[in-house]
């Protein structure tokens, strides 16, 4: 009963073939790391399980998961890491629970970051969205609660989404396991590099920030050619966030 | 050019242009995030407004959060969780008893002199190691396996965060952090699970009073002994139609006593050692949300209870050998058990408790859990009484009844059971807390408060009740 992916697609034979496995904790030579991050109680806890058969503590309360839980599943013959990250706000704030979430986003390297959002409260999980878009190339949407949204009267153009923030959007209902085989497999198309994401850049800021921030940023790429997310240092280090000073010095940032 | 020179150009470029664009960095990186999810959101959400169903939830929080009824709603909920576990638990617990202490022990017993197992090996194994671990089941099971699924499904349901609501005042006013009021409930379950949740509070100062004063909220080990003894002490002195109502009621109180403590210190330790600002944040509640009924109830057996029980488990076995222990070497005319108790007597009748209780306090500090079948077994070896299975070790009686007569015979008094029911609140926490609240504050010095703080409360709360109940009763 745990974890069942109920929808027309268990039933095909095809899916069964070379569907899901769930490895629990198991998460040796992995091909690729996932990480699931958003807003506190946006349900990362309850996708967690769907994918990995593990049961990672859920509840109906921001702020029940403060450490990273880590599991892994096979699809198609290719093995993920996921990793359950503490929900957070913002990346920009201080608390323990959001400093580990905002590390591994930043110095984990997942190869797909699943965000996941509240269906009924888009707004203001955008922030923390658009946040995580400047610092990753791949990453999901996942519309998470979207049966509340319906029955809240409230519709969301899921094409137009995607199109505006440049990754693929999901629409889920994960408590009742609805949505979870179309989340698996755009994750692997995203992995395997079928779907390219051109993930939005923030644009509303007045021109002397956006020209420094490129002029940074440019400088950044220029001395260190393999960073991933020079825009997101230059926004820091235009901060004073020592952070990621200190995180340049030990190349945490630069990908292998 | 070095990797240090590109950084230290790096870092010199940000400083430059820092210097050009201004303070309200910021601020305008915050309100453009803003304005881009606006835009989003217009081209892509469309609410029908008149039909929104926001307007149940909000209902129902102004029920559940309103100034007059938030308080007795939520106590009348705690009342009737603990209600339902405590008279829903005593038939599998008897039942348990029965099968694990009354069948299976003798069983082993005649299996170990079949096989001509030498006494001590038997005694260590069976009567100590054993018989411990049976109690752990039989009286932790079912309690446990109906306070959970309960707990989670008001969980689920989305109950915790109105809690918070209705307590962020009393906690702001005690220069403490609003969520405090969700680690302490998740301490209700395990105060070690409470220290590692205050993660979610972001000042250091705030989140240190909620690791100190966690211990405050009584956690599933200590639930049973609460029970236990309000169900034979209190319950008795009232008559026997209202006994049930009385121990709930008494049991409650323990637990309300335990809030007002957390409240109290937690106002103390942020007017002394940590002094300032209370910080604000938000508090979402969510939705509420019909809970998954089967699905919690499996995973709130198969994870939480399971889990604590096998906890227990591990710390009852050794915990039996030892008491097993203890009663059975000799030190000059007695055992090692009986002349810590003699020694500990005096200290013990100071604080309305006695020599066998703080034995067993020191016995049971890594579980809670194993506090009343060490007294019991302490007594019948203090006193000598017929009784029990034998010196050390450990048993369960079948009928509270029973327990009770043999702690009267042991001196208790209502004074006794009211005293170790609120030391039983007030003393140190398990071990695992207290590594847990060491790995989290990483300080010797703040382990050491958290540990101390409570016991030296609890000491000074049972020597003022036993001098004042000895003056009037």
């Amino acid at each position: 009963m745990e974890g069942k992916v109920n929808s027309a697609c268990e039933a095909c034979p095809q899916y069964n073939a070379k569907g899901l496995k769930k490895l629990g904790v198991n998460a040796e030579n992995v091909d690729f790391i996932v990480a699931l991050a958003g807003n506190p109680n946006t349900g990362k806890s309850t996708v967690f399980n769907a994918l990995t058969g593990l049961r990672q503590h859920t509840g109906n309360w921001p702020g029940k998961t403060v450490t990273r839980a880590e599991g892994a599943f096979e699809y198609e013959d290719k093995k993920y890491k996921l990793v359950d990250l503490p929900g957070t706000y913002s990346l920009l704030s201080t608390s323990e629970d959001e400093e580990i979430a905002r590390n591994f986003i930043l110095f984990g390297k997942p190869t797909v970051t699943v965000i996941m959002v509240d269906a009924s409260r888009l707004e203001r999980n955008l922030n923390l969205v658009l946040q995580i878009l400047e610092i990753t190339d791949s990453a999901v949407l996942c519309l998470n609660f979207i049966d509340e949204a319906k029955r809240n009267n409230i519709t969301i153009d899921e094409r137009t989404l995607a199109r505006d923030l440049g990754i693929p959007v999901v629409a889920t209902s994960a408590r009742y396991n609805k949505g979870i085989p179309e989340l698996i497999t755009t994750i692997a198309e995203v992995a395997n590099g079928n779907i390219v994401c051109k993930p939005h850049r923030i644009k509303n800021v007045p021109e002397n920030i956006s020209k420094a921030v490129k002029k940074l940023s440019e400088e950044i790429k220029e001395q260190f050619p393999t960073i991933p997310n020079s825009r997101w240092i230059a926004f820091r280090l235009l901060e004073g966030d020592t952070h990621v000073i200190d995180a340049l010095k030990s190349g945490e940032l630069i990908s292998q | 050019m070095t990797k240090n020179d590109s950084i230290n150009n790096i870092v010199a470029l940000s400083n430059e242009l820092r210097w050009q664009i201004g303070d309200d960095f910021h601020d305008n990186l915050a309100e453009g995030i803003y304005a881009d999810a606006s835009e989003i959101v217009n081209s892509v959400v469309k609410k029908d407004n008149e039909k929104s169903k926001f307007r149940l939830d909000a209902r129902i929080d102004k029920i559940l959060t309103s100034k007059i009824w938030g308080f007795p709603i939520m106590f009348l909920i705690l009342a009737m969780v603990l209600w339902l576990t405590i008279i829903g638990a005593n038939y599998p617990s008897s039942m348990l008893a029965t099968l694990l202490l009354d069948n299976v022990h003798p069983a082993l017993k005649s299996f170990a002199t079949s096989i001509a197992m030498p006494w001590w090996l038997d005694g260590f194994l069976i009567d100590g190691v054993y018989l411990a671990l049976a109690w752990v089941i039989a009286v932790m099971l079912p309690p446990m396996a109906i306070f959970f699924p309960l707990f989670t499904l008001l969980e689920d349901f989305g109950y915790l965060p109105r809690v918070a609501f209705n307590l962020d005042y009393l906690f702001k006013k005690s220069g403490a952090h609003g969520k405090q009021a969700l680690t302490m409930s998740m301490g209700f379950g395990c105060n070690a699970a409470g220290v590692v949740a205050t993660r979610i509070i972001d000042s250091p100062r705030e989140r240190l009073i909620a690791i100190l004063t966690n211990n405050f909220s009584l956690c599933n080990g200590r639930w049973p002994t609460q029970i236990l003894i309000a169900t034979i002490f209190i319950g008795a002195v009232v008559p026997n139609s209202l006994s049930g109502l009385a121990s709930v009621g008494a049991v409650i109180g323990i637990a309300i006593l335990g809030m007002i403590f957390m409240f109290f210190s937690s106002w103390g330790l942020s007017k002394t050692v940590l002094k300032g600002e209370v910080s604000t944040f938000n508090l979402e509640l969510p939705p509420y949300r019909p809970p998954r009924f089967w699905k919690t109830i499996y995973t709130s057996l198969i994870d939480r209870t399971l889990i604590v029980l096998w906890r227990a488990m591990v710390f009852a076995a050794p915990a039996g050998a030892v008491i097993w222990l203890i009663s059975n070497i000799p030190v000059g005319d007695g055992s090692i058990a009986s002349w810590l108790i003699g020694y500990l007597d005096g200290f013990g009748f100071l604080l309305g408790l006695n020599g066998v209780i703080l034995v067993a306090y020191i016995v049971a500090i890594p579980a809670n859990e194993i506090v009343i079948p060490t007294i019991l077994m302490l007594t019948v070896l203090a006193t000598g009484i017929a009784g029990g299975e034998g010196v050390g070790v450990m048993f369960e009686l079948d009928s509270a009844s029973e327990t009770g007569d043999i702690l009267k015979a042991g001196g208790w008094t209502l004074l006794t059971a009211v005293n170790l029911m609120l030391f039983s609140l007030l003393h140190n926490p398990c071990s695992t807390t207290i590594y847990t609240i060491y790995k989290e504050t990483n300080s010797v010095k703040w382990t050491t408060i958290a540990s101390l703080m409570p016991l030296i409360m609890g000491f000074i709360v049972t020597f003022l009740v036993a001098q004042i109940w000895r003056l009037f009763v």
